[in-house]
């Protein structure tokens, strides 16, 4: 149970987008739908207990001046495999997600994992905090895009709530409601972690 | 637990090409074992696009394709007799740029049904152009006697609200469609 930890650091104390702030550019950019967020989230959180898992197997033989040359070979190689195997079996969550599954590459909590925690700890503990950080990254930017999705859309997981010719507020869909929906999000869990913490 | 590597220049060259290697051959076998399913996606994305806009047809359209000023134009046939064309079109004058439209005209030249391949138009705005709402306006209508132009360029064509330039894109790539199948017996040329 002592293991546990490195699994639950990523779903709310560390989670990788309202508390560290990482990869908030797919954060921003894919939230326009629950779907998105969820096709994202499971993508991303594949990559990184992969690359997790490699990296820290290879800790001892990668020297440290070229270790993120070496991270950033390990991770685009996931990358890619799961870019081709989405255009494959799931064309159309893959024409969604679209430009943004190369661009998992440069997301910042892969890289940022493991340079921070993969590199430094044991195989079993990496993958554990590659899954925890992947399912904290998934939970936060579903929630963010259901939020978005039904102030902005009027639906959810592309199921309507409201008629098709309700007026919504349009600018929840529209980039600038990413920022306001994000920062108003960060300044609830941030309320929440001070609340359970004391 | 084993010592870490130090950073010697032959430390460095033989992590980075060991690993390179590595992956580029997992890579390989991903790539080959994914080349099929991938074309047969594509290839059944264009079909499934030609069902949903062309008239009842039992051919294979795919080998007939012909192409006109980079518009796709793909005849359909119902039993040996011609049924009419489904047309893969674009304009570059979406409000974010590029779009792409299927369009399936009928033997008479009006046109079935059509949808949208592809865009990168507003959410909400734009993005209405793939609606029934705005696409039923045009089905059953021959573009010889439908000017297809918005209502505010002198057209017949209802814009979608607060979206005039992706409306017009729309029309414009149906323009392309229809001039496409006009000049396709004459200078036409038969895909490889």
């Amino acid at each position: 149970m002592a293991n546990l930890k490195y699994f639950t650091n990523g779903l709310l104390k560390e989670n990788p987008t309202f508390v560290l702030v990482l990869g908030t550019c797919p954060t921003l950019a894919v939230t326009t739908a629950a779907t998105n967020g969820i096709g994202m989230g499971a993508a991303t959180t594949f990559v990184l207990v992969c690359s997790n898992l490699i990296i820290s197997l290879l800790k001892n033989l990668i020297p440290d001046k070229v270790r993120i040359a070496a991270f950033i070979v390990v991770i685009a190689t996931f990358v890619t495999i799961v870019d081709l195997v989405m255009k494959a079996y799931t064309p159309d969550l893959y024409k969604a997600l679209g430009i943004f599954i190369p661009l998992i590459v440069v997301n910042c909590i892969i890289l940022g994992r493991a340079e921070a925690f993969a590199q430094k700890n044991r195989v079993w503990h990496s993958v554990l905090d590659g899954l925890g950080m992947g399912i904290g990254f998934t939970l936060a930017i579903t929630l963010l895009a259901s939020i978005r999705e039904i102030l902005g859309n009027g639906s959810i997981f592309n199921f309507r709530l409201m008629s098709e010719n309700a007026s919504t507020i349009l600018i929840f869909i529209l980039p600038p409601g990413a920022f306001v929906t994000y920062g108003l999000l960060i300044a609830i869990v941030n309320k929440l972690k001070a609340k359970l913490s004391f | 637990m084993a010592k870490k590597l130090e950073s010697t220049l032959k430390n460095m060259v033989l992590s980075l090409t060991l690993i390179s290697m590595v992956m580029s051959a997992a890579l390989t076998f991903v790539y080959l074992k994914t080349k099929g399913p991938i074309e047969d996606a594509a290839r059944q994305k264009e079909i499934n696009a030609i069902k949903m806009v062309s008239p009842d047809f039992d051919n294979d359209p795919l080998p007939d394709a012909r192409l006109v000023d980079g518009v796709t134009i793909y005849p359909v046939k119902k039993q040996n007799e011609p049924a009419g064309f489904a047309v893969k079109t674009f304009s570059e004058k979406g409000f974010s740029g590029h779009i792409e439209l299927m369009a399936g005209f009928n033997a008479d030249g009006t046109i079935n049904a059509i949808t949208v391949l592809q865009h990168k138009e507003t959410p909400g705005l734009g993005t209405k152009m793939a609606e029934p709402k705005f696409l039923n306006q045009f089905f059953g209508k021959d573009p010889e006697n439908f000017a297809l132009k918005v209502k505010k360029d002198g057209g017949q064509v209802d814009a979608i609200t607060a979206a005039t330039i992706s409306s017009r894109a729309f029309c414009d790539a149906l323009q392309r469609a229809h001039n496409a199948l006009g000049s396709v017996s004459d200078s036409s040329e038969i895909l490889p």
